[in-house]
Protein backbone atom coordinates (compact mmCIF):
# COMPACT_ATOMS: atom_id res chain seq x y z
CA UNK A 1 0.00 0.00 0.00
CA UNK A 2 1.26 3.39 -0.92
CA UNK A 3 2.39 5.56 1.94
CA UNK A 4 1.34 8.88 0.55
CA UNK A 5 -1.01 10.28 -2.06
CA UNK A 6 -1.19 13.41 -4.12
CA UNK A 7 -3.20 16.16 -2.45
CA UNK A 8 -4.27 19.35 -4.24
CA UNK A 9 -6.22 22.17 -2.73
CA UNK A 10 -7.45 24.66 -5.32
CA UNK A 11 -9.71 27.66 -5.07
CA UNK A 12 -11.10 29.41 -8.14
CA UNK A 13 -8.39 32.03 -7.84
CA UNK A 14 -5.31 29.94 -7.18
CA UNK A 15 -3.69 26.64 -6.34
CA UNK A 16 -3.16 26.74 -2.58
CA UNK A 17 -1.18 23.62 -2.03
CA UNK A 18 -0.08 20.53 -3.83
CA UNK A 19 1.76 18.01 -1.65
CA UNK A 20 2.23 14.34 -0.96
CA UNK A 21 -0.07 13.70 1.98
CA UNK A 22 -0.42 10.79 4.36
CA UNK A 23 -3.95 11.67 5.30
CA UNK A 24 -6.46 14.44 4.72
CA UNK A 25 -9.27 15.27 7.11
CA UNK A 26 -12.15 16.73 5.14
CA UNK A 27 -15.20 18.55 6.51
CA UNK A 28 -17.77 16.76 4.34
CA UNK A 29 -21.33 18.01 4.04
CA UNK A 30 -22.63 14.92 5.82
CA UNK A 31 -19.86 14.64 8.38
CA UNK A 32 -16.10 14.75 8.67
CA UNK A 33 -14.06 12.10 6.95
CA UNK A 34 -10.43 11.18 6.71
CA UNK A 35 -9.06 10.16 3.36
CA UNK A 36 -5.96 8.01 3.25
CA UNK A 37 -4.11 6.49 0.31
CA UNK A 38 -6.07 3.87 -1.66
CA UNK A 39 -9.40 5.31 -0.63
CA UNK A 40 -12.33 4.27 -2.77
CA UNK A 41 -13.39 6.85 -5.37
CA UNK A 42 -15.78 9.35 -3.81
CA UNK A 43 -17.07 12.83 -4.49
CA UNK A 44 -18.49 14.82 -1.64
CA UNK A 45 -19.55 18.39 -1.08
CA UNK A 46 -17.97 20.36 1.74
CA UNK A 47 -19.41 22.40 4.54
CA UNK A 48 -17.53 25.38 5.97
CA UNK A 49 -14.89 23.91 8.22
CA UNK A 50 -11.26 23.14 8.85
CA UNK A 51 -9.43 20.89 6.45
CA UNK A 52 -6.27 19.24 7.78
CA UNK A 53 -3.52 17.82 5.64
CA UNK A 54 -0.98 15.51 7.22
CA UNK A 55 2.13 15.36 5.10
CA UNK A 56 5.51 13.79 5.79
CA UNK A 57 6.82 17.03 7.27
CA UNK A 58 3.91 17.84 9.55
CA UNK A 59 0.33 18.90 9.18
CA UNK A 60 -1.30 22.10 8.02
CA UNK A 61 -4.81 23.46 8.45
CA UNK A 62 -6.97 25.35 6.00
CA UNK A 63 -10.27 27.10 6.43
CA UNK A 64 -12.57 26.13 3.58
CA UNK A 65 -15.92 27.81 3.02
CA UNK A 66 -17.52 25.17 0.85
CA UNK A 67 -16.93 23.42 -2.43
CA UNK A 68 -16.32 19.77 -3.06
CA UNK A 69 -13.68 17.09 -2.79
CA UNK A 70 -12.80 14.40 -5.25
CA UNK A 71 -11.18 11.38 -3.68
CA UNK A 72 -9.64 8.57 -5.66
CA UNK A 73 -7.09 5.86 -4.98
CA UNK A 74 -4.28 8.05 -6.28
CA UNK A 75 -5.11 11.22 -4.45
CA UNK A 76 -7.46 13.87 -3.21
CA UNK A 77 -8.34 17.11 -4.92
CA UNK A 78 -10.35 19.65 -3.02
CA UNK A 79 -12.04 22.34 -5.06
CA UNK A 80 -12.91 24.88 -2.43
CA UNK A 81 -15.06 27.90 -3.02
CA UNK A 82 -12.79 29.85 -0.72
CA UNK A 83 -9.78 28.48 1.14
CA UNK A 84 -7.29 30.15 3.44
CA UNK A 85 -4.43 28.80 5.57
CA UNK A 86 -5.77 29.08 9.13
CA UNK A 87 -2.73 31.18 10.10
CA UNK A 88 -3.87 33.91 7.70
CA UNK A 89 -7.45 33.99 8.91
CA UNK A 90 -8.34 37.04 10.96
CA UNK A 91 -11.34 37.81 13.13
CA UNK A 92 -12.60 40.31 10.54
CA UNK A 93 -12.48 37.70 7.77
CA UNK A 94 -14.55 35.30 9.84
CA UNK A 95 -16.98 38.07 10.78
CA UNK A 96 -17.38 38.95 7.12
CA UNK A 97 -18.00 35.32 6.10
CA UNK A 98 -20.55 34.92 8.89
CA UNK A 99 -22.23 38.14 7.75
CA UNK A 100 -22.39 36.87 4.15
CA UNK A 101 -23.81 33.54 5.29
CA UNK A 102 -26.36 35.33 7.44
CA UNK A 103 -27.39 37.62 4.59
CA UNK A 104 -27.90 34.70 2.23
CA UNK A 105 -29.86 32.86 4.93
CA UNK A 106 -32.13 35.83 5.47
CA UNK A 107 -32.75 36.30 1.76
CA UNK A 108 -33.10 32.57 1.04
CA UNK A 109 -36.14 31.09 -0.63
CA UNK A 110 -38.12 28.59 1.50
CA UNK A 111 -36.54 25.54 -0.15
CA UNK A 112 -33.05 26.84 0.55
CA UNK A 113 -33.71 28.01 4.10
CA UNK A 114 -32.47 24.82 5.79
CA UNK A 115 -29.32 24.64 3.70
CA UNK A 116 -28.41 28.26 4.33
CA UNK A 117 -29.17 27.91 8.05
CA UNK A 118 -26.78 24.97 8.18
CA UNK A 119 -24.08 26.91 6.34
CA UNK A 120 -24.50 29.79 8.75
CA UNK A 121 -24.27 27.50 11.79
CA UNK A 122 -21.18 25.79 10.34
CA UNK A 123 -19.58 29.13 9.66
CA UNK A 124 -20.19 30.30 13.22
CA UNK A 125 -18.85 27.00 14.56
CA UNK A 126 -15.65 27.36 12.52
CA UNK A 127 -15.16 30.87 13.85
CA UNK A 128 -15.52 29.60 17.39
CA UNK A 129 -13.12 26.74 16.68
CA UNK A 130 -10.48 29.17 15.44
CA UNK A 131 -11.02 31.38 18.47
CA UNK A 132 -12.40 34.42 16.63
CA UNK B 1 6.75 82.62 -40.09
CA UNK B 2 3.48 81.25 -38.75
CA UNK B 3 3.87 78.02 -40.70
CA UNK B 4 7.13 77.11 -39.00
CA UNK B 5 5.67 77.78 -35.60
CA UNK B 6 2.66 75.61 -36.39
CA UNK B 7 4.90 72.76 -37.41
CA UNK B 8 6.92 73.10 -34.24
CA UNK B 9 3.78 72.96 -32.12
CA UNK B 10 2.53 70.01 -34.07
CA UNK B 11 5.77 68.11 -33.49
CA UNK B 12 5.66 68.90 -29.78
CA UNK B 13 2.08 67.65 -29.52
CA UNK B 14 2.78 64.40 -31.39
CA UNK B 15 5.80 63.88 -29.16
CA UNK B 16 3.69 64.13 -26.02
CA UNK B 17 1.09 61.81 -27.55
CA UNK B 18 3.88 59.33 -28.16
CA UNK B 19 4.91 59.61 -24.53
CA UNK B 20 1.36 58.85 -23.42
CA UNK B 21 0.90 55.84 -25.70
CA UNK B 22 4.31 54.53 -24.68
CA UNK B 23 3.33 54.83 -21.02
CA UNK B 24 -0.01 53.12 -21.68
CA UNK B 25 1.77 50.32 -23.45
CA UNK B 26 4.07 49.75 -20.51
CA UNK B 27 1.21 49.89 -18.03
CA UNK B 28 -0.75 47.29 -19.98
CA UNK B 29 2.35 45.11 -20.30
CA UNK B 30 2.54 45.02 -16.51
CA UNK B 31 -1.21 44.46 -16.19
CA UNK B 32 -1.09 41.76 -18.85
CA UNK B 33 1.47 39.83 -16.86
CA UNK B 34 -0.74 39.98 -13.80
CA UNK B 35 -3.85 39.06 -15.77
CA UNK B 36 -2.06 36.11 -17.33
CA UNK B 37 -0.90 34.91 -13.92
CA UNK B 38 -4.46 35.14 -12.64
CA UNK B 39 -5.76 33.19 -15.63
CA UNK B 40 -3.01 30.63 -15.14
CA UNK B 41 -3.80 30.27 -11.43
CA UNK B 42 -7.48 29.72 -12.11
CA UNK B 43 -6.88 27.00 -14.66
CA UNK B 44 -6.46 23.96 -12.34
CA UNK B 45 -9.79 24.67 -10.68
CA UNK B 46 -11.64 25.10 -13.95
CA UNK B 47 -10.10 21.96 -15.45
CA UNK B 48 -11.01 19.76 -12.51
CA UNK B 49 -14.41 21.28 -12.24
CA UNK B 50 -15.02 20.44 -15.89
CA UNK B 51 -13.78 16.88 -15.43
CA UNK B 52 -16.06 16.29 -12.45
CA UNK B 53 -19.01 17.95 -14.13
CA UNK B 54 -18.48 15.90 -17.26
CA UNK B 55 -18.57 12.71 -15.20
CA UNK B 56 -21.64 13.81 -13.30
CA UNK B 57 -23.59 15.00 -16.28
CA UNK B 58 -22.77 11.81 -18.14
CA UNK B 59 -24.27 9.71 -15.36
CA UNK B 60 -27.26 11.90 -14.49
CA UNK B 61 -27.84 13.79 -17.73
CA UNK B 62 -29.89 11.12 -19.41
CA UNK B 63 -32.47 10.72 -16.68
CA UNK B 64 -35.75 12.62 -16.66
CA UNK B 65 -35.07 14.10 -13.26
CA UNK B 66 -31.94 15.88 -14.40
CA UNK B 67 -31.83 19.50 -13.20
CA UNK B 68 -33.03 22.09 -15.69
CA UNK B 69 -29.68 23.86 -15.64
CA UNK B 70 -28.22 20.74 -17.24
CA UNK B 71 -31.08 19.38 -19.30
CA UNK B 72 -32.51 22.73 -20.38
CA UNK B 73 -36.13 23.77 -20.44
CA UNK B 74 -36.95 21.64 -23.43
CA UNK B 75 -37.34 24.65 -25.66
CA UNK B 76 -34.98 27.14 -27.26
CA UNK B 77 -37.30 30.05 -27.93
CA UNK B 78 -35.57 32.67 -25.85
CA UNK B 79 -31.84 33.21 -25.90
CA UNK B 80 -29.80 35.21 -23.44
CA UNK B 81 -26.55 36.61 -24.77
CA UNK B 82 -24.08 37.60 -22.10
CA UNK B 83 -21.71 39.95 -23.87
CA UNK B 84 -18.52 40.56 -21.93
CA UNK B 85 -16.41 43.49 -23.01
CA UNK B 86 -14.01 45.92 -21.42
CA UNK B 87 -14.83 48.99 -19.37
CA UNK B 88 -12.27 51.04 -21.26
CA UNK B 89 -11.44 51.69 -24.85
CA UNK B 90 -8.14 52.29 -26.63
CA UNK B 91 -7.51 48.61 -26.98
CA UNK B 92 -7.62 48.08 -30.72
CA UNK B 93 -10.32 45.81 -32.02
CA UNK B 94 -10.87 44.06 -28.70
CA UNK B 95 -14.38 45.29 -27.96
CA UNK B 96 -15.49 45.41 -31.58
CA UNK B 97 -14.63 41.78 -32.30
CA UNK B 98 -16.76 40.56 -29.39
CA UNK B 99 -19.60 42.86 -30.34
CA UNK B 100 -19.41 41.77 -33.97
CA UNK B 101 -19.70 38.11 -32.99
CA UNK B 102 -22.58 38.81 -30.63
CA UNK B 103 -24.34 40.94 -33.23
CA UNK B 104 -24.07 38.19 -35.84
CA UNK B 105 -25.47 35.66 -33.40
CA UNK B 106 -28.29 37.98 -32.38
CA UNK B 107 -29.25 38.69 -36.00
CA UNK B 108 -29.12 35.00 -36.79
CA UNK B 109 -31.39 34.15 -33.86
CA UNK B 110 -33.79 36.97 -34.68
CA UNK B 111 -34.05 35.85 -38.27
CA UNK B 112 -34.97 32.39 -37.00
CA UNK B 113 -37.83 34.00 -35.10
CA UNK B 114 -36.31 33.52 -31.65
CA UNK B 115 -36.42 36.03 -28.86
CA UNK B 116 -33.10 37.59 -27.92
CA UNK B 117 -32.23 39.12 -24.59
CA UNK B 118 -28.89 40.71 -23.92
CA UNK B 119 -26.99 41.13 -20.69
CA UNK B 120 -23.89 43.25 -21.04
CA UNK B 121 -20.82 43.14 -18.87
CA UNK B 122 -18.55 46.14 -19.37
CA UNK B 123 -19.79 49.42 -20.71
CA UNK B 124 -17.98 49.43 -24.07
CA UNK B 125 -20.04 46.58 -25.44
CA UNK B 126 -23.20 48.17 -24.16
CA UNK B 127 -22.42 51.40 -25.99
CA UNK B 128 -21.73 49.60 -29.24
CA UNK B 129 -24.82 47.40 -29.08
CA UNK B 130 -27.20 50.08 -27.85
CA UNK B 131 -28.17 51.45 -31.25
CA UNK B 132 -29.20 48.15 -32.85
CA UNK B 133 -30.21 46.05 -29.88
CA UNK B 134 -31.08 48.60 -27.18
CA UNK B 135 -34.58 47.19 -26.82
CA UNK B 136 -33.19 43.72 -26.10
CA UNK B 137 -31.12 44.80 -23.11
CA UNK B 138 -32.31 43.31 -19.85
CA UNK B 139 -29.45 44.12 -17.53
CA UNK B 140 -25.94 45.42 -17.24
CA UNK B 141 -23.07 44.49 -14.96
CA UNK B 142 -20.66 47.31 -14.25
CA UNK B 143 -17.13 46.25 -13.41
CA UNK B 144 -15.52 49.68 -13.75
CA UNK B 145 -15.06 49.96 -9.99
CA UNK B 146 -13.41 46.55 -9.75
CA UNK B 147 -9.66 46.80 -9.33
CA UNK B 148 -8.88 43.11 -9.26
CA UNK B 149 -11.26 40.55 -10.71
CA UNK B 150 -12.28 38.01 -8.12
CA UNK B 151 -14.39 34.89 -8.11
CA UNK B 152 -16.99 36.96 -6.28
CA UNK B 153 -17.58 39.08 -9.41
CA UNK B 154 -18.19 35.97 -11.48
CA UNK B 155 -20.47 34.55 -8.80
CA UNK B 156 -22.55 37.71 -8.81
CA UNK B 157 -23.01 37.50 -12.59
CA UNK B 158 -23.79 33.78 -12.40
CA UNK B 159 -26.32 34.42 -9.65
CA UNK B 160 -28.13 37.00 -11.72
CA UNK B 161 -28.16 34.75 -14.79
CA UNK B 162 -29.39 31.74 -12.81
CA UNK B 163 -32.12 33.64 -10.99
CA UNK B 164 -33.37 34.93 -14.34
CA UNK B 165 -33.26 31.39 -15.67
CA UNK B 166 -35.21 30.11 -12.68
CA UNK B 167 -37.75 32.84 -13.27
CA UNK B 168 -38.22 31.42 -16.76
CA UNK B 169 -36.90 34.46 -18.57
CA UNK B 170 -34.86 32.51 -21.11
CA UNK B 171 -34.05 28.98 -22.29
CA UNK B 172 -30.48 29.17 -23.50
CA UNK B 173 -27.63 31.33 -22.27
CA UNK B 174 -24.44 31.96 -24.18
CA UNK B 175 -21.44 34.00 -23.13
CA UNK B 176 -19.32 36.06 -25.51
CA UNK B 177 -15.75 36.93 -24.69
CA UNK B 178 -12.26 37.01 -26.14
CA UNK B 179 -10.06 34.03 -25.53
CA UNK B 180 -6.46 35.04 -25.01
CA UNK B 181 -4.11 33.49 -27.53
CA UNK B 182 -1.18 35.88 -27.57
CA UNK B 183 -0.52 39.58 -27.41
CA UNK B 184 -1.38 39.98 -31.07
CA UNK B 185 -4.15 37.45 -31.28
CA UNK B 186 -7.35 37.18 -29.25
CA UNK B 187 -10.10 34.90 -30.41
CA UNK B 188 -13.71 36.02 -29.98
CA UNK B 189 -15.50 33.03 -28.52
CA UNK B 190 -19.07 32.03 -27.85
CA UNK B 191 -19.76 29.46 -25.20
CA UNK B 192 -23.07 28.05 -24.13
CA UNK B 193 -23.43 27.94 -20.35
CA UNK B 194 -27.11 27.05 -19.91
CA UNK B 195 -28.03 24.27 -20.52
CA UNK B 196 -24.57 23.28 -19.42
CA UNK B 197 -22.58 21.56 -22.12
CA UNK B 198 -19.62 19.56 -20.88
CA UNK B 199 -17.47 17.30 -23.02
CA UNK B 200 -18.04 13.76 -21.92
CA UNK B 201 -14.43 12.85 -22.59
CA UNK B 202 -11.94 13.44 -19.81
CA UNK B 203 -14.40 12.46 -17.11
CA UNK B 204 -16.34 9.36 -16.19
CA UNK B 205 -13.38 7.01 -16.32
CA UNK B 206 -13.85 5.95 -12.70
CA UNK B 207 -17.12 5.24 -11.00
CA UNK B 208 -17.44 7.49 -7.98
CA UNK B 209 -19.47 7.23 -4.85
CA UNK B 210 -21.37 10.40 -4.18
CA UNK B 211 -22.11 11.93 -0.84
CA UNK B 212 -24.80 13.26 -0.72
CA UNK B 213 -26.28 11.58 -3.79
CA UNK B 214 -25.58 12.55 -7.40
CA UNK B 215 -28.69 14.66 -7.81
CA UNK B 216 -27.95 16.80 -4.81
CA UNK B 217 -24.29 17.23 -5.68
CA UNK B 218 -25.20 18.13 -9.21
CA UNK B 219 -27.75 20.68 -8.01
CA UNK B 220 -25.05 22.15 -5.80
CA UNK B 221 -22.31 22.08 -8.43
CA UNK B 222 -24.15 23.31 -11.53
CA UNK B 223 -24.40 26.94 -10.38
CA UNK B 224 -20.76 26.73 -9.34
CA UNK B 225 -19.82 25.32 -12.73
CA UNK B 226 -21.52 28.25 -14.41
CA UNK B 227 -19.78 30.71 -12.11
CA UNK B 228 -16.48 29.01 -12.92
CA UNK B 229 -17.07 29.25 -16.66
CA UNK B 230 -17.93 32.92 -16.31
CA UNK B 231 -14.89 33.48 -14.11
CA UNK B 232 -12.63 31.81 -16.67
CA UNK B 233 -14.18 33.94 -19.40
CA UNK B 234 -13.68 37.11 -17.37
CA UNK B 235 -10.04 36.28 -16.77
CA UNK B 236 -9.43 35.40 -20.42
CA UNK B 237 -11.12 38.65 -21.33
CA UNK B 238 -8.97 40.58 -18.89
CA UNK B 239 -5.77 39.15 -20.33
CA UNK B 240 -7.02 39.70 -23.89
CA UNK B 241 -7.94 43.30 -23.16
CA UNK B 242 -4.47 44.10 -21.86
CA UNK B 243 -2.83 42.21 -24.72
CA UNK B 244 -4.93 44.05 -27.29
CA UNK B 245 -4.24 47.37 -25.65
CA UNK B 246 -0.55 46.63 -25.52
CA UNK B 247 -0.28 45.92 -29.24
CA UNK B 248 -2.59 48.83 -30.11
CA UNK B 249 -0.47 51.21 -28.07
CA UNK B 250 2.71 49.76 -29.53
CA UNK B 251 1.37 50.54 -33.00
CA UNK B 252 0.30 54.00 -31.92
CA UNK B 253 3.77 54.69 -30.50
CA UNK B 254 5.39 53.56 -33.72
CA UNK B 255 3.02 55.64 -35.84
CA UNK B 256 3.71 58.69 -33.69
CA UNK B 257 7.44 58.12 -34.18
CA UNK B 258 7.01 57.98 -37.96
CA UNK B 259 4.87 61.08 -37.93
CA UNK B 260 7.47 62.98 -35.90
CA UNK B 261 10.16 62.02 -38.40
CA UNK B 262 8.06 63.21 -41.33
CA UNK B 263 7.11 66.44 -39.62
CA UNK B 264 10.73 67.11 -38.67
CA UNK B 265 11.81 66.74 -42.28
CA UNK B 266 9.08 69.11 -43.43
CA UNK B 267 10.04 71.51 -40.67
CA UNK B 268 13.72 71.50 -41.62
CA UNK B 269 12.93 71.92 -45.31
CA UNK B 270 10.69 74.91 -44.75
CA UNK B 271 13.23 76.42 -42.35
CA UNK B 272 15.94 76.14 -45.01
CA UNK B 273 13.58 77.49 -47.65
CA UNK B 274 12.91 80.47 -45.43
CA UNK B 275 16.64 81.09 -44.94
CA UNK B 276 17.26 80.81 -48.67
CA UNK B 277 14.50 83.28 -49.41
CA UNK B 278 15.91 85.72 -46.90
CA UNK B 279 19.42 85.37 -48.38
CA UNK B 280 18.11 85.96 -51.91
CA UNK B 281 16.31 89.04 -50.70
CA UNK B 282 19.49 90.41 -49.04
CA UNK B 283 21.67 89.67 -52.09
CA UNK B 284 19.10 91.09 -54.46
CA UNK B 285 18.93 94.19 -52.26
CA UNK B 286 22.74 94.54 -52.20
CA UNK B 287 22.96 94.20 -56.00
CA UNK B 288 20.32 96.85 -56.55
CA UNK B 289 22.47 99.43 -54.80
Amino acid sequence: MADTMQFDLVSPERLLTSVQAREVRIPGAEGDMTAMPDHGPLITTLRPGILTVVAADGSSDFLVTGGFAEISAEGVSVLAEGAFPTGDVTGEMVAEMVATARASHESATPDRIDATAKTLADMVAVGAQLGH
Amino acid sequence: MANLKDLKNRIASVKSTRKITKAMQMVSAAKLRRAQEAAEAARPYAERMNAVMAGLSASVGGSDSAPRLLAGTGSDKTHLLVVMTAERGLCGGFNSTIVRLARQAANQLLSEGKTVKILTVGKKGREQLKRDFGQHFISHVDLSEVKKLGYGNAQAIAKEVISRFDAGEFDVATIYFNRFQSVISQIPTEQQVIPAAYDAEGGASTVYDYEPDEQEILADLLPRGIATQIFTALLENGASEQGARMSAMDNATRNAGEMIEKLTIIYNRSRQAAITTELIEIIAGAEAL
